[in-house]
């Protein structure tokens, strides 16, 4: 077996056997299922009992005005005053209690929901709007218009954007900006966090190296450029192995607790309690409007569709390739930093210039998710040290071709200058000791011939 | 023809001369001392032959071909510092660092297994590095130096660390590897050491060579015709026998036995002084005191600092 390989399995089979690689594996996509799994589960669980809600209607106009769900439950009190109520509260067992003063119709800030919790949105959002819906209908009978009714279902026009990507064979794609910049934002964040994890590992791997002594033993049988593409090598691939164990194994927690706890629906309630309203939010009326709730399925199957057509496939394969890439291009610069250095206190100097463009990166790619084809988008997507980030962010809204070819390109092109130039460095560094180096001193290693 | 040789070598750091023109010839199938103070540029020399650091001028031969960046794969050399990887298992460590010299797998098992044995460290495999004590690290390290059976041979302080019987034990397997072909160059401070092992020794002091040679030559020529009688009867004997030729250096009585120094004058012969001794008292033993490495040690470099 060539040496160059013997290097690379140890650097791999050492990491993959520590503790904190075993952990991560395990708690990564158990965090990573958990921030999509609990949220909903928890909405759901909050939401499973009816919420009562007694409601002092001092104007007495809206008895039985809104519209009842399957959790969410009126009772029109009389003759009951707001303080003895509030004072039983606690024995009552009312989920809140909902207070509408007699001056409602001119002042919007008249109606108070007490409730020992904090009611979500979606219960605000139902009784307001149904309320609203209600007045308005009220006010505009005060008109006395003919055929009202009618004449407001027929203006009742709902909108719902679907965005469709043209590409450049004239195929239509249909696409939602929302997904696209989930997963736009999820993969360059992936890929700036496992160029940091990962290449600090290899500068900690170089430091350990050089402090042993372990290099004056090893340089009799391997050539510097040997291990330090060797460390890099093993380290991409414990990269890769953890980016693996994470995507298969968060799929697969997902599946199971999806099927576990949304035996039903992959709905949350608070998305039912919306559906419902939306349903139901023609006029005060209560009668749902079929076409309506069509249209609203139609919402959530456009997001689904949308998922589904970004290609998971060019997805998995650009991440691949720029998390090498900009890995591949900061690990060199790790290692050179490592053996710059005597201990990993001494390592801050130089890792301004290595943290530095990173950081900017993801500046930028936050900009980038909000307009992908801006000029800064396009020029940090060329720019090697940030291309990875930036370019990994744009290209789930689609980029031009030529751009990703050229983009990569430059990439490797780097990649190959800066592994040049650690070389040049870590063979000089990793057999000095005791010396403060500067940047001329690196300078001067990397004009050594040879 | 010398197996290694450095000539004039030079290596200056800060503007401190560390090596100053420092010679050396290794002959074949040898031991090879190289001896001097802390500081003195021993491991300078040491890393520079194993072209870790660059000498600012001077060469290197090895056979008597200039000493190539290749040719270091045919020396073995145990840091003075370990240089191990301490979060990793013993065995597992051992195989790696020797695949990595060129042996097979199955070739590493066998020769480790041997030398686990050798060493009485059959226990540790599983071990890590990190749970041994120095001395124990210091094995593993010197196994791993000579697994592959280099022609040469460097250690940098092989001993330190090591207990008596270790100690007898390493300088037991480095007695062997010079039988069985192999040319061992070593640094040490302990001169029992380079009396028992070495051939050759070069001493150096502040970057230059004070001392060089067979250990023998330099022996004879710090000896300095001095005797030691111990013999039982009266201690005063030497009064009337002593003569222009002979001096008393010291005198001393334990129970019945008596110890006496004598140094020889105008190239006197002990056989002369005993026979004017042999009637008179019961003679024990009588010996020429030949100075120990260490005397020699410490007046080279004692000598050499007052030079200055």
């Amino acid at each position: 077996m060539s040496k160059i390989s013997l290097i690379i399995q140890r650097e791999y089979i050492t990491r993959v056997r520590k503790r904190s690689f075993i952990i991560m594996s395990v708690l990564g996509p158990v965090l990573f299922a958990g921030m999509m799994i609990v949220p909903a589960w928890l909405s759901q669980v909050e939401e499973m009992d009816v919420k009562r809600i007694a409601v002092v209607d001092s104007s007495n106009m809206f008895r039985n005005v809104i519209p009842e769900t399957e959790i969410l439950k009126f009772d029109y009190l009389e003759n009951v005053s707001l303080e003895t109520l509030k004072k039983t509260y606690a024995q009552s067992g009312y989920y809140g209690i909902l207070y509408i003063s007699h001056i409602v119709t001119y002042d919007p800030n008249s109606v108070i929901l007490y409730s020992d919790k904090q009611p979500n949105l979606a219960t605000k959002l139902h009784i307001s709007n149904a309320m609203e819906e209600y007045i308005k209908s009220l006010k505009l009978s005060t008109y006395d218009i003919k055929d009202l009714d009618m004449i407001l279902r027929s203006i009742k026009t709902d909108i719902n954007i679907r965005t469709i990507k043209l590409s450049e064979n004239g195929r239509e794609k249909e696409s939602s900006t929302g997904i696209a910049m989930a997963v736009g934002y999820a993969g360059g964040l992936l890929i700036y966090m496992f160029i940091f994890i990962f290449g600090a590992q290899v500068m900690r791997g170089v430091i350990e190296e050089k402090t042993n002594r372990i290099v004056e033993v090893v340089i009799s049988s391997v050539r510097p450029f040997q291990l330090m593409m060797g460390k890099i090598t093993g380290i991409a691939l414990v990269g890769l192995s953890q980016f693996l164990i994470w995507t298969v194994s968060t799929f697969l927690l997902v599946s199971i607790a999806k099927a576990v706890l949304f035996p039903e629906l992959n709905l949350t309630s608070t998305e039912k309690v919306l559906t419902q309203d939306i349903m139901s939010s023609g006029q005060a009326a209560v009668s749902p409007e079929p076409e309506e709730s069509a249209a609203n399925m139609q919402e959530v199957y456009t997001a689904l569709e949308a998922l589904k057509n970004i290609d998971f496939l060019v997805m998995i394969g650009s991440f691949l390739f720029y998390f090498l890439g900009g890995y591949l291009l900061y690990a060199s610069l790790f290692a050179a930093v490592g053996a710059a250095v005597d201990n990993e206190t001494d390592t801050q100097q130089f890792m301004l210039p290595i943290t530095v463009p990173l950081i900017l990166a993801i500046f930028v790619m936050i900009s980038a998710i909000n307009s992908p084809g801006s000029p800064v988008s396009f020029w940090f997507s060329l720019i090697p040290f940030t291309s990875s980030v930036v370019m990994m962010a744009r290209i789930p809204f689609g980029v031009p071709v030529w751009e990703v070819v050229l983009s990569m390109a430059i990439l490797v092109l780097t990649f190959l200058g800066t592994t040049w130039m650690a070389a040049k460095i870590y063979r000089t560094g990793i057999l000095m000791y005791g010396k403060k180096v500067s940047y001329r001193e690196l300078a001067k290693w990397i004009r050594y011939k040879g | 023809m010398y197996l290694f040789q450095a000539e004039e070598i030079v290596k200056q750091y800060n503007g401190t001369l560390a090596l100053d023109k420092v010679s050396m010839n290794v002959p074949g199938q040898s031991i090879y001392g190289l001896l001097g103070p802390n500081g003195a540029g021993k491991t300078t020399l040491i890393r520079i032959i194993n072209r870790i650091t660059a000498p600012d001028s001077g060469r290197l031969f090895l056979n008597g071909r200039k000493l190539e960046s290749e040719d270091i794969y045919h020396i073995g050399y145990l840091p003075e510092e370990r240089g191990l990887y301490k979060k990793m298992k013993v065995g597992e460590q051992a195989v790696y660092l020797a695949r990595l010299k060129g042996l097979s797998r199955q070739e590493a098992l066998t020769r480790l297994k041997y030398w686990f044995e050798v060493f009485e460290i059959r226990g540790w495999w599983n071990k890590k590095i990190e749970e041994l004590s120095k001395g124990m690290q210091q094995k593993i390290q010197f196994i791993v130096t000579i697994l592959h059976e280099p022609k040469l041979m460097i250690f940098d302080e092989p001993f330190s660390g090591f207990d008596p019987i270790n100690t007898a034990i390493l300088k037991k397997e480095v007695l062997a590897l010079r039988e069985n072909g192999a040319t061992v160059i070593f640094s040490t401070h302990d001169m029992g050491s380079v009396e028992e092992l070495c051939d050759h020794i070069t001493l150096i002091d502040k970057g230059r060579t004070i001392l060089q040679g067979t250990i023998n030559d330099i022996r004879s020529a710090y000896k300095s015709d001095t005797y030691e009688i111990r013999f039982m009867g009266d201690i005063h004997v030497f009064k009337p026998v002593l003569n222009a030729n002979f001096e008393l250096l010291e005198q001393s009585v334990s129970g019945e036995t008596c110890t006496s120094k004598i140094r020889m004058l105008h190239h006197a012969q002990g056989n002369e002084l005993l026979a004017m001794l042999i009637n008179k008292v019961h003679i024990l033993s009588f010996n020429e005191l030949i100075p120990s490495m260490n005397d020699i040690f410490i007046r080279a470099v004692k000598g050499n600092s007052t030079e200055k």
